[in-house]
């Protein structure tokens, strides 16, 4: 309303600028296709590919003889039965060679004896996963591949761009409406190729391990556009996410990395290691998988015998002060200054919303079902089945990009004309300039409500009365929130933002505890106190579309869904 | 044991027709002046802009303001029992409140 809008033209469209969305960019560039990419904050710094703390899980057997295969067995032990093979296939196959380029790239692998160095992670069967050090994995990683976007020729970057609607015209998707934060104004961009590369959905939950930006808005932009989304249920907290005392200054899931160098001792208020009771005996090791560590730390504090913030301890005081030095050099430092002595004293941990297993459904081109369309990285569904093993996030950014940017580019050489027609995008063009809504709500505060609601009724263990609680919270939100933006829509308008931002997480929160519900027993991530074990009849696949009339939850056989849309 | 800081906070889209407004912030010691900050925008005033994605890891660099005149990061500098007054970048284009365009001209849509 205050700015005439902005269009621009591209060959492919990226959204979101984190690991995967750059190396489609890179990719796509170099196979000669003119590429936009946008991000709804700073270019390569707000997704969650810049906060990952440690392991990027390939089969490059520098530390012992490995091969894809091995890695793919893994993942697929790790989701559970529900891997889609194909995807998981392609993380496994790709991911080497991607940290080779990353490599050549000067990304600065952790090296011992000139070979790049592999750590062992739970649910490996051996040394499989390259880092830098210290902590500085996720830095590196975007830091590289900002440097090779800056260098290359063709990408065109469009930072502080929140999209808002991608548009569909005839069934396939010809570009996308957004609004310029800095400035207000609405846009539209005309593209061949769209590849949704938003990342996942931590921010839908109070306690979370990535950025603000992970709001789901790639599935609920691929919803409203009409392709679908599976295994929504999925979400994967991260067990030993830092919990007290307050530590600013570093990301909650640092202790990740600790425990892969130097073991540690998870222990209950009692002092004693717990996961045996829990089927896996630890010993001061690192060796139990994520959605089992959750389930245990969990009940242990059901159970009376969790730390005082509600978590359980974890403890490296059994290693020397040289010992840690050695491991963490500056990172030591940083713990000092929030007066944390690991020598001394056991820091409190519990699980955190960290990574989404489900997301919209593609084909091993990354393609979805909609022609336009493309997915890249967490914003994926299906590679990691019900639970993703750990160090596969970074491959998967990786391997999905490369492939996203090359079926980008392939279809945008295969494409004549851009189909663009403005008349598609004027719903989401209104809603982008709309007046104020005459009611208000705080945004902000709406947003904590519904991270509340998740982590309390959507959480790690779930009950069929919790979710259908959670849901009608989700009603009653959405209600409120209304069908026109809050806000005067001018430069940096956060309650505009937030109001977009609340459009999305609502129906991806819907999705997920929906599809939570339907789910009948309990398998990976998923955990239901009213249904203990996986059930054989459960290894299948939920599909959720956004219908004429609301959603739809359908299933489809494990790892089939693309072949059968 | 929760404690009690006085945000002065700088609101405008026109660096020279500006105001000062003044928050009453509860917090727990160890806190960020980001958690402040948010904790205004959902208890206060939603319409403050500040601009943050990592909210704790100091990873995104993005929340780079002027406290009591010297430029820190709001997600790692701590709040204190005091009148800490919060300014918008003063090198920097302001865009509105705490924001400022930060990016390098090559990274925005319009140059």
């Amino acid at each position: 309303m205050r700015h005439e809008p902005i269009h621009a033209e591209t060959d492919v469209l990226i959204v979101g600028s984190g690991g995967a969305g750059m190396y489609a960019a890179i990719v796509a560039a170099r196979a000669g296709a003119t590429v936009m990419l946008a991000d709804r904050s700073l270019i390569g710094r707000g997704g969650a590919t810049v906060m990952a703390q440690m392991t990027v899980a390939a089969a490059l057997g520098s530390e012992t003889p490995d091969r894809w295969s091995h890695h793919f067995d893994d993942t697929l032990a790790a989701g559970r039965g529900l891997c889609d093979e194909r995807l998981a296939r392609l993380l496994c196959e790709q991911g080497p060679e991607c940290i080779r380029e990353m490599d050549a790239w000067g990304v600065g692998w952790a090296r011992k004896d000139g070979r790049i160095a592999q750590v062992f992670a739970p649910g490996h069967d051996r040394a499989r996963c390259v880092y830098v050090d210290f902590l500085n994995t996720g830095p590196a990683v975007s830091k590289t591949l900002r440097g090779v976007i800056t260098r290359a020729k063709g990408i065109r970057k469009a930072g502080d761009l929140l999209i808002i609607d991608l548009v569909c015209d005839a069934g396939e998707v010809t570009g996308a409406v957004a609004l310029h934060l800095a400035s207000g104004a609405a846009v539209t961009i005309a593209a061949k190729a769209t590849i949704l590369a938003t990342g996942g959905l931590t921010r839908l939950y109070r306690r979370n391990s990535a950025s603000a930006n992970m709001g789901g808005d790639g599935y609920a932009l691929a919803l409203r556009a009409g392709a679908p989304l599976v295994d929504m249920e999925f979400v994967q907290f991260f067990p030993i996410g830092h919990l007290a005392p307050r530590l600013i200054g570093m990301d909650p899931i640092m202790w990740d990395p600790f425990r892969y160098k130097l073991g540690g001792r998870l222990l209950n208020s009692e002092g004693e290691e717990f996961t045996a009771r829990y089927g896996v005996s630890e010993e001061g090791r690192y060796v139990t998988t994520r959605d089992v560590a959750t389930y245990a730390i969990v009940k242990e504090v059901e159970a009376g015998r969790g730390s005082p913030h509600g978590g359980a301890f974890l403890s490296f005081e059994h290693c020397s002060a040289a010992e840690l030095r050695t491991a963490f050099g500056p990172v030591i430092d940083r713990l000092a200054k929030n007066k944390i002595d690991l020598t001394k004293m056991p820091v409190e941990v519990a699980p955190i919303a960290h990574y989404h297993m489900g997301g919209v459904v593609a084909d091993e081109r990354m393609a979805s079902g909609l022609p336009g369309l493309l997915v890249a990285g967490e914003a994926v569904g299906g590679a990691n089945g019900a639970n993703r093993l750990s160090g596969n996030a970074i491959t998967e950014a990786l391997a999905f990009g490369r492939r996203a940017g090359l079926s980008a580019a392939e279809r945008a050489k295969e494409t004549p004309a851009r189909a663009f027609r403005p008349q598609a995008a004027r719903p989401a063009l209104d809603l982008a300039t709309a007046e104020p809504a005459p009611t208000t709500v705080n945004t902000a505060a709406m947003i904590e409500r519904l991270q509340t609601v998740m982590a309390t009724d959507v959480g790690p263990l779930r009950t069929a009365a919790k979710l259908a609680h959670a849901l009608e919270m989700i009603d009653e939100m959405t209600r409120e929130l209304g069908e026109r933006p809050m806000g005067d829509g001018g430069a940096f308008d956060l309650r505009r933002l937030e109001w977009f931002d609340l459009r999305n997480m609502l129906l991806v929160a819907r999705a997920v505890a929906m599809a939570a519900l339907a789910r009948g027993e309990s398998r990976g991530a998923h955990q239901r106190e009213d249904f203990a074990d996986m059930q054989p009849p459960w290894q299948v696949n939920q599909i959720v579309r956004l219908g004429e009339h609301g959603m739809i939850l359908a299933r489809a056989p494990a790892a089939v869904q693309a072949a059968a849309q | 044991m929760s404690a009690l800081a006085q945000l002065k906070v700088w609101r405008g889209a026109d660096p020279r027709a500006g105001h000062w407004q003044a928050y009453d912030v509860p917090f727990e010691p160890g806190q960020s002046v980001l958690d402040g900050l948010r904790w205004i925008r959902a208890n206060r005033d939603p319409s403050l802009a500040i601009r943050f994605s990592c909210i704790n890891a100091n990873a995104c660099k993005e929340c780079m303001v002027e406290l009591d005149g010297k430029t820190v990061y709001a997600c790692t500098a701590r709040l204190e029992p005091r009148e800490m007054s919060i300014a918008p970048l003063s090198n920097k284009p302001l865009v509105r409140d705490l924001v400022t365009e930060i990016a390098p001209p090559a990274e925005r849509l319009l140059k």
